[in-house]
C-alpha cells in the first residue's frame, strides 16, 4: 500500500520539477521565471521529501525531511523577492507583452527607496521600456524625455 | 518492476534531463539574475535527487547533505542579490 503512496507522490514531484526545468527555458521574462523556481519548484521537492519520509517510516528520517521542506517554504519567497529587487534596479527588461508594470517611477535609482507616488526626476528612477497603457501616459513619456 | 527499478530507470533519468535543462538556462541567461535564479532551481533540484537517491539506496544519512544545500542556496541568492545591488549604485 505504502509503495503504491510514494509511486504517486514521486511521480507527481518529479513531474513538477521537471514542468519548473520546462519554465526555466520557455519562460521569456526574467521576473517570471522567478516565479517558476518560488512555486513549481518548492511544490515538487516537497512532495519528493514527503515520500522518501513515507519510504523510511522512521521518526528521524521524517523530522529531516520536514524540517528541510520547511525551510524551503519559508526561504524561497524571500529569496526571489530579493533577486527580483535586485533584477527591477539592475534595469532588467520586462516582457514587451507583459500588461503593466506597478513600479514604474517609484523606485528611485539613486537612494533605492520606494516612493508610493510616481517622481519622475530624470535620472532618478529606474527606467524601463514602458508597455502601452493607453493614450493617456503619452503625455508623461513627453515629460520623461525633457 | 519494482519501487528500485521504477526509480532508478523513470524517475532519476527525468530529474536528471531537468537538471540540464536548467543548466541550460544558466549558460545562456541574458542577465547575471537569470544566471542566479538558475543556480537557486539547480541547488533546489539537486535537494531532489537527494531525497529520491536516498530512498535508491536505503539509506536515510544523505538526507543531512540537502538539508545543508538547501542552507547554502538560500545563503547564495542572498549574498548575489545584496551585491548585485550594490553594484548597481551609485554613489
Amino acid at each position: 500500500m505504502s509503495t503504491i503512496i510514494i509511486v504517486i507522490l514521486i511521480t507527481l514531484g518529479t513531474l513538477f520539477i521537471l514542468l519548473a526545468a520546462i519554465g526555466m527555458i520557455r519562460m521569456p521574462d526574467t521576473y517570471l521565471r522567478i516565479s517558476v523556481t518560488t512555486k513549481a519548484a518548492t511544490l515538487g521537492v516537497g512532495l519528493l521529501l514527503l515520500s522518501s519520509a513515507i519510504y523510511f517510516n522512521d521518526l528521524s528520517t521524517t523530522s529531516r525531511a520536514l524540517v528541510i521542506f520547511l525551510f524551503v517554504l519559508l526561504t524561497a519567497p524571500v529569496s526571489a523577492h530579493l533577486i527580483g529587487r535586485a533584477s527591477y534596479f539592475m534595469g532588467v527588461k520586462l516582457w514587451d507583452k507583459s500588461v503593466m508594470d506597478d513600479l514604474h517611477g517609484k523606485y528611485q535609482k539613486k537612494t533605492h527607496v520606494l516612493k508610493s507616488e510616481i517622481d519622475d526626476t530624470p535620472g532618478d528612477n529606474v527606467m524601463h521600456d514602458r508597455p502601452d497603457y493607453g493614450n493617456e501616459d503619452e503625455e508623461d513619456e513627453d515629460e520623461l524625455v525633457k | 518492476m519494482t519501487l528500485n527499478d521504477y526509480i532508478y530507470y523513470v524517475i532519476l533519468p527525468v530529474l536528471a534531463f531537468s537538471i540540464l535543462l536548467i543548466f541550460y538556462r544558466f549558460f545562456r541567461g541574458p542577465s547575471i539574475a537569470d544566471k542566479v535564479i538558475a543556480l537557486d532551481l539547480l541547488i533546489t533540484t539537486g535537494i531532489g535527487i537527494i531525497a529520491v537517491y536516498s530512498i535508491v539506496h536505503g539509506r536515510s544519512t544523505f538526507m543531512d547533505t540537502a538539508m545543508i544545500l538547501a542552507l547554502i542556496a538560500f545563503l547564495s541568492t542572498v549574498a548575489f542579490s545584496y551585491y548585485i545591488e550594490k553594484r548597481n549604485r551609485k554613489k
